[in-house]
C-alpha cells in the first residue's frame, strides 16, 4: 500500500463525517481509504491530456420541469420521517447560533 | 501624520426568485404557510427522492446576467456543496461552483464622486435552506422545511467597492435591475435579498490586499452602512495596534452596533463541492438566448427615456418614479386609465412619498390599486371632492385600498356648493366671531382667513373653498 492515511487526516475526515470512530475502526478506516487512493493512482496512470471531463454519465441535457405547484400538503406525511416534532416542526437538537 | 487607509469591499447577494415552485420539487414558494405545509420528499431530503430543475429559474438567472453584461455559461452544471446542520436535510446544498451560469459581468453606479463600474464575478444558481426556531424551553432547535429549496441565485461582485456609499450605490442598481426583471421582489427585511460583505483594509497605495472578513445578518442598507463603519473602525484598530485581521464570518448586531465572531462550526469550512449526480447538465442554445434576450423587460434607462417623449412630467419626477419598479407600474397604470400623468405623479411624488416615510415603507410595499389612485384624481379635478378631502381619501386608499367613489358617497364628502347652505352658516360664523370682523373692518386682511377656516369646520371640510371665501367677502 503507497498510501499511508495520517492519524490527523482520519481524525478530520471524521470530524467532516460527523462519525467517533474507535481505535479498531480508524485503523480499518485507514486501510480502505489508503486502498482506495492507491486505486486512484492507478487511475491517475492513464493520460487524459485533451480528454474533458465528464460532468455525467448520461449523454442528456436539459430536463426540467415547468413552474407549476403540484405537490399538496403532505405535512402530515413528511412529519413522520422526523426525529421528533413539535408545533408541525421537525424537532432536533439545538443548533448553536 | 496618521497613516491613510483605503477600504476593499466585496459583495455576495442572495437573491431569492419569485418562481411559484421551488427549484427541484413542485412545492410552493409562497411565503407564511403553516410550518412544513409546503415540503416533500425532495425538499426535506428523503433517501430515493430525485431532483428535476425548475426551467424558470434557469430563465431568471439567464435575465439578470444578462441585464448584468455578464457572459453566459452556455454549458453549465450543478455541484453539491457538503455540510452538515438541520436547516439542510439532505445533508448538502446543490449549488453550482465550477460552471456558475454567469461570469464577468459589471454594472455601472452613480455616486457623489461620478460613475464607477463595478464588476460581477459569477452568479450562480442554488437552493435555500429551512428555518431555525430555537426552542429555549425544551432546549432544542425546530425546523420549518418550507424554504428549503427555494430558488436563490448568488451574485457575486468583484472587490471593487471602496465605501459604503459605493456599496449602497451598486445595491441599489442591483436591486432595481432585478426589480425591473419581476425576478424578485429583494426585499432585505423579509430576507428575499441577503447581502454579505467581505471587507478588507490597506494602507492607501499598497498593491496588497488586507485579510478579509464576511459580514452577516445585515437587513436593511443602512445597518450596511453601518456595518462597513464599524469593520473599518475595528480593523484599523487591530492593524494599529500591531494585531493581526483574522480571516473569519461575523454577524452584526445592529443594535448594539457591534460584530462579533460567529462560533466555527467545530472545523474548518471543507464543502467537498463535486458534481452533482442527481442532475443532469444544462445546455443554453444561442436561440434560447435570443429569445430571453428579446423578451427583456424595458429597463430604467429606457423607461427614463420614454417618459421624456410620453409624458409631461419634470425630469427629477421621472427620475424617482423610474427608481422603484412598483412606483414606475403605478404611474403607467394610474395614467393609462386617467389620462392626467401629471397629476398622477404628483400624488406619487407629494402624498404618496409622505405617507411612505412617516410609515417607515419602502415603495414595493404600496398596496394600492391604480384604478382607486385614478378614480381619486376624477373626483378632485371635476371639483367633486375639494383638495382637502381628496387628501383624506387618499390616506384612505393608501392604507385600506378603498373605493374613493364609494367611500365619498357613503362618508358624505362631497364638496357643498348649495350657496344658500353655505350663506346661512357663514351668517352664523360671522355672529359668532365679533372680534375677528373688526379685525377685518380695522384692515385685518389676515383675520379672514380665520373665519375661512371656522366655516370650513362648521361644513366638517366640504364647502367649496373660493365659494367659501366670496360669500364672506360679499356678507363683510
Ligand atoms: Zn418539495
Amino acid at each position: 500500500m503507497a498510501n499511508k492515511i495520517s492519524d490527523e487526516t482520519i481524525e478530520y475526515v471524521s470530524i467532516l463525517s460527523k462519525l467517533k470512530l474507535t481505535d479498531k475502526e480508524k485503523k480499518q478506516a485507514k486501510k480502505e481509504i489508503g486502498n482506495m487512493l492507491d486505486y486512484f493512482d492507478k487511475l491517475n496512470e492513464l493520460d487524459t491530456t485533451g480528454v474533458e471531463p465528464m460532468s455525467h454519465v448520461f449523454p442528456i441535457n436539459n430536463v426540467f420541469r415547468e413552474d407549476v405547484i403540484k405537490n399538496e400538503d403532505q405535512r402530515e406525511d413528511i412529519l413522520k420521517n422526523a426525529p421528533g416534532v413539535k408545533d408541525g416542526m421537525f424537532k432536533v437538537p439545538r443548533t448553536v447560533e | 501624520m496618521a497613516k491613510q487607509y483605503e477600504t476593499v469591499i466585496g459583495l455576495e447577494v442572495h437573491v431569492e426568485l419569485a418562481t411559484k415552485t421551488k427549484i427541484f420539487c413542485s412545492c410552493s414558494t409562497e411565503f407564511g404557510g403553516a410550518p412544513n405545509s409546503h415540503t416533500c420528499p425532495v425538499c426535506t431530503g428523503m433517501p430515493g427522492s430525485l431532483p428535476v430543475l425548475n426551467k424558470q429559474v434557469v430563465e431568471y438567472a439567464i435575465a439578470v446576467g444578462l441585464a448584468t453584461n455578464c457572459k453566459i455559461t452556455q454549458y453549465c452544471k450543478f455541484d453539491r456543496k457538503n455540510y452538515f446542520y438541520p436547516d439542510n436535510a439532505q445533508n448538502y446544498q446543490i449549488s453550482q461552483l465550477y460552471l456558475p451560469i454567469c461570469r464577468d459581468g459589471k454594472i455601472e453606479i452613480e455616486t457623489s464622486t461620478g460613475t464607477k463600474s463595478i464588476g460581477i464575478h459569477e452568479i450562480h444558481m442554488e437552493e435555500d435552506a429551512g428555518k431555525l426556531i430555537h426552542d429555549e424551553w425544551e432546549n432544542c432547535s425546530l425546523v420549518d422545511y418550507n424554504r428549503s429549496g427555494v430558488p436563490l441565485i448568488e451574485i457575486v461582485s468583484e472587490p471593487d467597492m471602496r465605501s459604503a456609499e459605493e456599496v449602497i450605490a451598486y445595491l441599489e442598481k442591483l436591486r432595481l435591475i432585478v426589480q425591473y426583471l419581476e425576478a424578485s421582489d429583494c426585499k432585505l427585511q423579509e430576507g428575499s435579498m441577503r447581502v454579505d460583505v467581505n471587507l478588507s483594509v490597506r494602507e492607501a497605495g499598497a498593491e496588497e490586499y488586507g485579510t478579509r472578513t464576511e459580514m452577516k445578518n445585515l437587513n436593511s442598507f443602512k445597518a450596511i452602512s453601518r456595518a462597513i463603519e464599524g469593520e473599518r473602525a475595528r480593523q484599523i484598530e487591530l492593524i494599529e495596534e500591531g494585531k493581526q485581521v483574522i480571516q473569519e464570518t461575523r454577524r452584526w448586531d445592529d443594535n448594539k452596533e457591534q460584530s462579533f465572531a460567529m462560533r466555527s462550526k467545530e472545523d474548518a469550512q471543507d464543502y467537498r463541492y463535486f458534481p452533482e449526480p442527481d442532475l443532469v447538465p444544462i445546455e443554453i442554445s444561442d436561440e434560447w438566448l435570443e429569445r430571453i434576450r428579446a423578451n427583456q423587460p424595458e429597463l430604467r434607462t429606457e423607461k427614463l427615456k420614454r417618459y421624456k417623449e410620453e409624458y409631461d412630467i419634470p425630469e427629477y419626477d421621472a427620475q424617482i418614479i423610474t427608481g422603484s419598479k412598483k412606483l414606475a407600474d403605478l404611474f403607467e397604470k394610474t395614467s393609462a386609465i386617467c389620462q392626467k400623468p401629471k397629476k398622477v405623479s404628483n400624488w406619487l411624488m407629494v402624498e404618496t412619498m409622505r405617507l411612505l416615510k412617516e410609515n417607515d415603507m419602502e415603495p414595493e410595499d404600496i398596496s394600492f390599486a391604480p384604478e382607486n389612485l385614478a378614480k381619486l384624481i376624477e373626483l378632485a379635478e371635476s371639483g367633486t371632492i375639494n383638495s382637502t378631502v381628496a387628501k383624506e381619501v387618499f390616506e384612505e386608499i393608501f392604507r385600506n385600498n378603498i373605493d374613493p367613489n364609494q367611500y365619498v358617497e357613503e362618508k358624505g364628502l362631497k364638496t357643498v356648493n348649495d350657496e344658500g347652505e353655505l350663506r346661512s352658516t357663514i351668517e352664523k360664523i360671522i355672529a359668532e366671531n365679533p372680534q375677528s370682523v373688526e379685525d377685518y373692518k380695522n384692515g385685518k386682511e389676515k383675520a379672514i382667513g380665520f373665519l375661512v377656516g371656522q366655516t370650513m369646520k362648521a361644513m366638517k371640510g366640504k364647502a367649496n373653498p373660493g365659494l367659501v371665501n366670496q360669500i364672506l367677502k360679499e356678507l363683510l
